[in-house]
């Protein structure tokens, strides 16, 4: 039975590996089961980060996986050949496997420390240097995105900013900066595509900003539990390109004043 | 060190009882081992009710929408049997509320904690019987306030197993959830409550009645994992404890502790104000990281045990093995900040922690490396205790590794609260600690009882629970890398994630073969206590001081003073012919006693 235990173990490894395999390369049963694309300049270092580890990883997945196989296999009771080794340890090999690995751990620690400050510490900034204004104010309710655009003026909180929910546009190949802020309970603003996701903590404002670098619609996802309808809080992403953007923007706007006048005549 | 009480060994059951010594003796008893039995078996209970709430969950996201089988016309008879989205809420909330208040936590550190320490240190009880009963009964209050949760709209608490604010402490954002939530932090700080008293006990305990000549460093590794995570419990639960009476004073008084100004919940406008949601995390993780350590430690020291006892050798680097468990909990009290790394926190702080996270994985590498080391040149026996310990290191690695993508920071930004996590934290908690505990189980149960279980029902069990638990989790690292999110009642309306629903069917038909796989595991439990065949004291021919004591032991354990000459994992020693060398046995004549030799 021994020889049948070890090959039960050896399968740990062998489908393992194969299961990554096949969800990484593209076709075959597990196609699109793998990263969504991602269309973020700042994207790609985060999926570099996680190929690198996975890698990493995986060396270790299968050598401790196949170590074992083969220590169960050679020093089963019912076919071993050598006497059992008697022995309490080894201060070298201790030594040697806890320095490598630290000093792995602290190389990826220290590593990935740029991609961090990028994603969330170094906002964009102008041709002054000066920090790139918001393009628009995204606010979580229970269970809808309530978005504000800066109008005309490029500056939120003023009197031409234009309203609406849960359709997020955005211009592509721009730097885009958005407040995010929440009205009742948690958020998370997650843009898988964007390979963005950041909580969002009602009484706090905060900052998120991409570049998006493909045209096209995506989803917009509350991942953080927001309630009995956490689950349809969705909204969706429009990349447009600039015309499109700007002829978008303006059909809002005229929209937004055509009902402003008329509940405005209704008084 | 404290003396045997050798005249009370044989124990009970040889004159009728009274229905007072009845109670006495098997109720409110103050001896450590049928309170151990008391917590094995409420905890093994609430497992199986956990399992349900799982299959729940896992119904849910195969078949959203669709009727519930059997409970569906009960709960839901107006919706044509189909959960509300609600309902789907409480589900995960108490499926994860469940397994790790009322089943791991309790089941490691109450009933092997409360079984096995006296036993392997050579002592008769517990230092503080009294409190060690209260331990067991403080629970009680505990599950009736987690069934009052239960039982009041929506049918549990709805906000995550976190519960985090403003969700969980402004009554209004989940409406008619009022008392559900309230019921389900009285339920998770009475445990606390219980875990208090034990880790006390636990501490003292081992600190001072180990048996003549049993140093700290002829500890067995269970017992030093045990001493490490009562000191964890008694460091970190008061903060919990704090976190959980402010957060119902929230619900309850309006203070607002967690509550920011300005709220508009459900148009209208909340009460109170002034607090922080972050501070409630803070608190939260400052004790429920630990508590992950608490919710393995001592389910790796037991598998050193059974690892040691099945390979014939002695544990590969014993000492390395104490220091890292005391390096995981020492760095267990630093990393909580890695819960949050999306959360708003400062993002500088969140380099922090992630440098500490990264260095906490050190630890447990080598703990893997030295398990390894053990099976190397032994003679493997496969038993079924054996099988489940080897899967523990081969799981844990899986759940090691993968806890590295979410130490790091911008890749933790894409996998945070997707099933990547759901992946990891299983791939530790079910295959790493509760197939430990199987072993466990299978391992002292001819101590507990006096029989052993079936070993072929065993291996079946094992067999079918490894096969299923990795087609059910391993594949949830998939989900996870295609962003699929945690708590959603239905993806699938999001095009990102439509064309998952068919791998989530089959996660859950191997959710179901697992579940369906322990009624073997209860049936050869239940049978083996009344009919398993008889075994005596040592039936696995192992070394540790438990093992020296009759089996069931009687009041007082030890039927003889033990006096311990070495550690506990000495096989195949060349200074004895056999291939175990118990700690009491004396040496042979014309040898000198061994110096602590571990290295």
């Amino acid at each position: 039975m021994g020889r049948l235990w070890s090959l039960l173990f050896l399968t740990v490894p062998i489908l393992g590996v194969a299961i990554f395999v096949l969800a990484v390369i593209p076709g075959g049963v597990f196609d699109d089961h793998w990263l969504p694309v991602n269309i973020n300049e700042h994207g790609q270092i985060i999926d570099d980060l996680f190929m690198f580890i996975l890698y990493l990883t995986g060396v270790i997945f299968i050598a401790t996986g196949i170590l074992m196989f083969w220590f169960l296999w050679k020093y089963d009771t019912e076919k071993r050949t050598e006497p059992v080794k008697f022995t309490h340890g080894s201060h070298t090999i201790e030594i040697i496997w806890s320095i490598l690995p630290a000093a792995t751990l602290l190389f990826i620690a220290i590593y990935q420390m740029d991609a961090w400050a990028s994603h969330k510490m170094e906002p964009p900034v102008d041709d002054h240097g000066d920090p790139k204004p918001a393009l628009v104010e995204v606010t979580g309710r229970q269970f809808e995105w309530r978005l504000r655009y800066a109008g005309r003026d490029g500056e939120l909180y003023t009197k031409d900013d234009i309203f609406t929910v849960n359709d997020l546009h955005v211009p592509v190949n721009e730097q885009i900066v958005i407040v995010i802020k929440s009205q009742d309970v948690l958020h998370s603003f997650f843009l898988p595509n964007l390979r963005i996701k950041q909580d969002i903590i009602p009484g706090m404002k905060q900052q998120v900003w991409f570049q998006a670098n493909q045209i096209g619609q995506y989803d917009l996802v509350c991942a953080e539990l927001c309630g009995w309808g956490h689950y349809k809080m969705r909204g969706r992403l429009w990349v447009d390109s600039a015309d499109d953007f700007a002829k978008w923007l303006e059909q809002a706007e005229q929209e937004q004043n055509s009902t402003e006048i008329a509940s405005a005549s209704q008084e | 060190m404290t003396a045997v009480t050798v005249d009370d060994a044989h124990g009970h059951g040889h004159h009728a009882m009274t229905l007072r010594q009845f109670i006495n003796t098997y109720v409110f008893s103050k001896d450590h081992k049928i309170i151990g039995l008391q917590f094995l078996f409420t905890t093994l209970l609430w497992f199986l009710v956990g399992g349900l709430l799982a299959l729940g969950i896992r119904w849910q996201l195969a078949f959203p929408w669709q009727s519930v089988p059997v409970i569906g016309n009960l709960l839901f008879a107006a919706e044509g049997g189909q959960m509300s989205p609600e309902f789907y809420t409480t589900l995960f909330t108490m499926h994860a509320t469940v397994m790790i208040f009322f089943v791991i936590i309790p089941i490691l550190a109450g009933a092997f904690g409360n079984y096995l320490i006296p036993l392997m240190i050579g002592a008769d009880d517990m230092a503080f019987p009294t409190l060690n009963m209260l331990s067991y009964w403080f629970m009680w209050p505990a599950f009736f306030c987690i069934i009052m949760s239960f039982m009041n709209p929506p049918y549990g608490a709805g906000a995550g197993w976190t519960s985090y604010p403003p969700l969980s402490s402004v009554s209004a954002a989940a409406p008619g959830s009022a008392s559900a939530q309230t019921w389900w932090l009285l339920a998770v700080t009475l445990v606390g409550v219980s875990s208090m008293m034990g880790s006390v006990n636990y501490m003292t305990t081992i600190l001072q009645m180990r048996a003549p000549g049993l140093t700290m460093f002829r500890l067995p590794l269970t017992i030093w994992a045990m001493f490490i995570t009562a000191i964890l419990q008694a460091f970190a639960l008061p903060v919990l404890t704090a976190a959980g009476f402010m957060q119902i004073f929230d619900r309850m008084a309006g203070s607002g502790f967690f509550v920011p100004e300005g709220l508009v919940i459900n148009n209208a406008d909340a009460e109170s104000g002034g607090g922080q949601p972050l501070l409630w995390q803070h608190l939260f993780w400052f004790y429920s990281h630990p508590a992950v350590y608490i919710m393995i430690l001592p389910a790796m020291g037991m598998v050193s045990d059974i690892l040691a006892c099945f390979a014939r050798k002695p544990i590969f680097g014993y000492k390395p093995m104490v220091y890292s468990i005391s390096g995981i909990a020492g760095l267990g009290f630093i990393v909580w900040g890695h819960h949050m790394f999306v959360s708003g926190m400062n993002p500088m702080l969140g380099l922090t922690f992630m440098v500490a996270t990264m260095m906490i994985a050190l630890p447990s590498a080598v703990k893997v490396f030295n398990w390894l080391g053990t099976i190397w040149g032994g003679d493997i026996k496969f038993t079924t205790p054996m099988l489940f310990a080897l899967s523990f290191v081969s799981m844990f690695v899986i759940g090691g590794l993968s806890g590295i993508f979410m130490a790091a920071t911008p890749v933790d930004i894409f996998i945070h609260d997707t099933y990547f996590i759901v992946a990891h934290f299983h791939y530790v908690l079910f295959s790493g600690t509760a197939m430990a505990v199987f072993g466990s189980i299978y391992f002292w149960f001819p101590k507990m009882f006096g029989r052993k279980m079936n070993e072929t029902a065993g291996k079946w069990h094992f067999f079918l629970t490894f096969t299923f638990l990795n087609g059910t989790f391993f594949l949830m690292h998939i989900l996870g890398a295609v962003g699929f999110p945690r708590r959603l009642a239905d993806p699938y309306h999001y095009a990102t994630f439509k064309h998952l629903l068919p791998m989530n069917q089959f996660i859950t038909y191997c959710a179901i073969g697992m579940v369906a796989s322990q009624v073997i595991f209860a049936a050869n439990f239940f049978y083996s206590i009344f009919k398993g065949p008889k075994v005596g004291r040592n039936p696995w021919n192992a070394n540790g001081l438990e093992w020296m004591a009759p089996s069931p032991p009687g009041h007082g354990n030890f039927d003889f003073q033990p006096i311990v000459y070495r550690g506990p994992y000495e096989y195949n020693s060349p200074e004895v012919e056999t291939d175990f060398y118990p700690q009491t046995q004396p040496p042979p004549d014309g040898v000198e006693p061994a110096a602590d030799e571990a290295h």
